[in-house]
């Protein structure tokens, strides 16, 4: 067995205590939980076409494959973060929590039609606030939203930034354009106006090939390809001009990985030089752009745990403000609660569990 | 310090580039609009001759969408991987600071000045009536 | 933090070559240059149909570079042509100019494994093959040739690569990364039967039609984001190869992957490390952990050259992928070229400067 292999998760970390987790999952809720939620129009529909009887989870993720569901958080039903309970008791307690962010990932995000699709967004994020924050304090909510229609996007964004609760707008990474695409930008100027940062998640609409080779055979090869699609759109951002259109917005990548950064900031950064005159707007080099307004958060964390190689790779990052802690409940990214290794080092970690989230997120620096 | 005659005036169309050697030194030599400016032949990146590369204007921009080219003929694109450089002062647009070439001064004078001054002309001989672009190295 | 300043791994690469360029690119004067190796039929189908291809445009690349013909401004030879098309300038200006002992030909015009006509993919294949033995291999013998293959038509890839084998100034099959599907899958095995039964190994450049969005994330808008998108289709061929079990089907396989930069490597193998180990019960076929296969069965070209800031964190990564795994090459006549006495700006060992030069190709491509 190789290092990567045997480290996994194995390593005592540091503590988590009072941090703020940005990327917790609740399980996604059935279409039938959705109905009451949803107006009259879509709830009469819905039953009439049997959409309350459809699963509308994800071909990008599957809520079932064991990335997804760590064994020992796995409920009777298959899925794991099913209820308040189980939230509380594995996700919450354990680390000692203070704060975290809901990332449902749900079908409504994907839905070719883009009314049904903002239908059943706005469905999950009343959902969200019903029956998980007003239960639990320590939640948080993320707005989400198909970026497709960015018209149907900030009207949702404008209604549930009402509630302070919600404190980022979350779309998926793959679209049906790369993010930085003109047509995506009322949605940052939506999210930027409100104090919300963009968080983008693992995972897409499959509406084309998540590879320029085309279709991998297997969901470990796809899981894999979603960091290359998310390195193209952290460039699609920078080359497009987001950052200089919506100076403002901060976005975060989550579930995106992060140890290939350094590889991204030295290609990006040389073919610039090169080729900057193409996009004259990008004056500055993009690693520099990237360090001022992307944060990642800090699952899955991929390198050799018992070598240098994480201390160095961080090293290469260089930038203490990047990384926003994150478990990925109930993803399986680490055992018991080892989230945090020894290797980020104590001053790191600080920053990782609560500096680097509340200077990422206005909204929850404000009631800290 | 010396003054060498590296060029005659008309042998270098405006927009047009030209290596010399001179005092050891390889040297380009650009005509920027009916100025001459002289840096240092070779990019400090992987070694290329600046003295081929594209002359460019700057490309600027106020906003995302929005181009303008500036500067037209001020700049040299180094001719492998294109990194701009400032004709005028030597540096280049990317990382000024850091990346940059050495920027000699240069003049014009007439062949009959220079033949009582202390020039250094080993390449050509200079006549009296023609026009000279001169470096001090 | 420990600073790896110096490299680890000891080299044995004892050859009578001191610099090995792996990805030259000759070029033609005009399309004629194809006719004696072209039947009458085709020299028509050529004249009036053009290349019909998976992409917008039929005569040019998705995205317009920033220098015409891709190429150094100072490679255009002084008898006309473009850049790669003279071989009388390429030997004065590369060959003799850099010292190259052996330069391997990569020909891209026309990418025989992009043509939808699969009569005319098979003999545009056949006579680019034949055009670099009469315009460069005969002539000149410190050239070597790629068999250029169809991917998208294995029975007929197989058949030339038949063919060419017993020609030893072929060196290797060369496929395009961009394909209709992943390269791993079974559709394309008997190729690796071929390559391996004669002792070939495989090399993919970048580039290729496969038809698809040129990133997981949908067709950028700038050149800036399409070149970078490289290095994302070149994970995506690993991950292919590794996951369908290419390596395990065939161990003597080997593959260099040409022009989609290596600092990547090593986060690439951990990220894959980490999914497999979560998920492998879905590919049992996939026996070790998948960076053991990047150690044993791939490798890279080194241009274009990764240039971090500061330059010595690429000490770290020449560790983690081991110098064992790189080969040299300058990408000749393009654009973003790379100077073998300039290239690298960390120092490299006598042993790493001989194995990375020329040792590493010459067991490679077995030329000793």
């Amino acid at each position: 067995m190789n290092e990567m292999v045997r480290s996994l998760g194995n390593e005592p970390g540091l503590s988590t205590f009072g941090g703020i987790d940005c990327d917790l999952h609740p399980a996604s809720p059935a279409t039938a939980t959705l109905l009451p939620y949803l107006d009259d129009y879509w709830r009469e529909t819905f039953i009439m076409r049997g959409v309350d009887r459809m699963s509308l989870a994800m071909t990008a993720s599957p809520p079932r494959a064991p990335i997804n569901v760590r064994p020992d958080w796995k409920a009777a039903s298959g899925f794991a973060g099913d209820t308040l309970e189980a939230v509380r008791t594995q996700a919450l307690d354990p680390f000692g929590t203070r704060l975290a962010i809901c990332n449902v990932l749900h079908g409504s995000m994907i839905m070719h039609s883009d009314d049904m699709a903002a239908a059943l967004c706005g469905a999950v994020n009343e959902w969200l606030a019903r029956e998980w924050l007003d239960k639990e304090p320590r939640l948080r909510g993320s707005i989400i939203v198909s970026a497709q229609n960015a018209e149907l996007a900030v009207a949702e964004i404008e209604k549930r930034a009402a509630d302070p609760r919600f404190v980022q707008v979350m779309i998926l990474a793959q679209n049906d354009e790369p993010l930085g695409r003109r047509r995506y930008w009322p949605i940052y100027e939506a999210a930027a106006r409100n104090r919300l940062p963009l968080c983008i998640h693992a995972g897409g609409s499959n509406r084309h090939a998540p590879t320029a080779t085309g279709w991998p055979s297997f969901f470990v090869e796809a899981y894999v390809a979603q960091a290359s699609i998310f390195e193209s759109q952290l460039l699609s951002l920078v080359a497009e001009g987001v950052f200089h259109k919506v100076p403002d917005l901060k976005v975060v990548f989550a579930e995106s990985g992060f140890t290939w950064l350094p590889s991204f900031f030295w290609r990006a950064d040389k073919t610039w030089r090169g080729v900057r005159a193409e996009t004259p707007w990008v004056t500055e080099q993009p690693s520099d752009i990237v360090k001022r307004h992307v944060r990642f958060t800090l699952q899955p964390v991929e390198a050799p745990l018992e070598t240098d190689a994480l201390a160095r790779t961080l090293e290469h990052i260089d930038c203490d403000d990047i990384l926003l802690f994150s478990t990925d409940y109930p993803h399986a990214q680490f055992e018991g609660t080892n989230a945090l290794s020894a290797k980020f080092g104590e001053t790191l970690a600080k920053k990782i569990l609560i500096d680097n989230p509340l200077a990422t997120y206005p909204r929850i620096a404000a009631d800290f | 310090m010396a003054r060498h005659v590296i060029a005659k005036v008309d042998e270098l169309d405006i927009g047009k580039s030209k290596l010399v050697k001179v005092a050891g030194r390889d040297i380009a030599l650009f005509n920027v609009k009916g100025e001459f400016f002289a840096i240092a032949n070779r990019c400090p990146h992987e070694g290329a001759d600046l003295c081929r590369g594209q002359v460019v204007g700057l490309a600027e921009s106020d906003e995302p969408g929005k181009y303008r080219m500036t500067r037209h003929g001020e700049l040299v694109r180094c001719p492998w991987h294109g990194w701009e450089f400032d004709i005028r002062t030597g540096k280049s647009w990317c990382d000024p600071a850091r990346t940059r070439v050495k920027s000699f001064d240069v003049s014009v004078a007439k062949g009959g000045a220079l033949a009582e001054g202390p020039y250094q002309a080993e390449t050509f001989p200079v006549s009296i009536d023609e026009d000279y672009v001169i470096v001090e190295i | 933090m420990t600073e790896a300043q110096t490299l680890e791994r000891p080299v044995e690469a004892k050859t009578k070559y001191n610099l090995i360029d792996c990805d030259i690119h000759p070029s033609m004067k005009t399309p004629a240059e194809m006719h004696p190796y072209l039947s009458q039929r085709w020299r028509d189908h050529l004249a009036t149909y053009g290349g019909h291809t998976r992409q917008g445009l039929s005569e040019t690349l998705s995205h317009p570079r920033m220098v015409p013909e891709v190429s150094r401004v100072d490679s255009w030879p002084p008898s006309g042509g473009p850049p790669g098309s003279d071989l009388p300038f390429l030997r004065e200006q590369h060959l003799d100019g850099l010292g190259i002992d052996i330069g391997v030909l990569v020909p891209l015009r026309f990418n025989a494994s992009g043509q939808r006509h699969p009569d005319f993919a098979t003999a545009i294949a056949t006579a680019i093959n034949d055009w670099q033995v009469g315009k460069f291999l005969e002539p000149e013998p410190r050239l070597r040739g790629s068999i250029i293959a169809t991917q998208e038509d294995p029975e007929n890839a197989v058949a030339e690569i038949n063919r060419r084998a017993s020609d030893k100034r072929f060196v290797q099959v060369l496929l395009p990364p961009r394909s209709i599907e992943p390269l791993g899958k079974r559709r394309h095995w008997p190729i690796f039967e071929a390559a391996v039964s004669h002792g070939l190994p495989i090399s993919l450049h970048v580039g290729g039609v496969g038809g698809h969005q040129a990133t997981g994330a949908g067709w950028p808008s700038y050149y800036i984001e399409e070149h970078h998108s490289q290095v994302q289709t070149m994970q995506s061929v690993i991950a292919s190869l590794i996951f369908e079990g290419a390596f395990e089907h065939f161990p003597e396989l080997k593959i260099s992957f040409v022009e989609g930069g290596f600092s990547w490597v090593p986060a690439f193998g951990w990220r894959m490390d980490k999914a497999w180990a979560a998920m492998r019960d879905e590919v049992p076929h996939v026996k070790r952990p998948p960076s053991e296969y990047l150690k044993n069965n791939i490798w890279f070209t080194t241009q274009p050259m990764e240039e971090p800031n500061p330059a010595r964190n690429l000490t770290d990564t020449l560790n983690w992928i081991g110098t064992d795994r790189l080969m040299f090459s300058t990408d000749y006549p393009h654009w973003d070229f790379d100077d073998p006495r300039y290239a690298f700006k960390v120092p490299l060992s006598a042993a790493e400067k001989a194995a990375i030069f020329a040792g590493n190709a010459v067991n490679f491509y077995g030329l000793n």
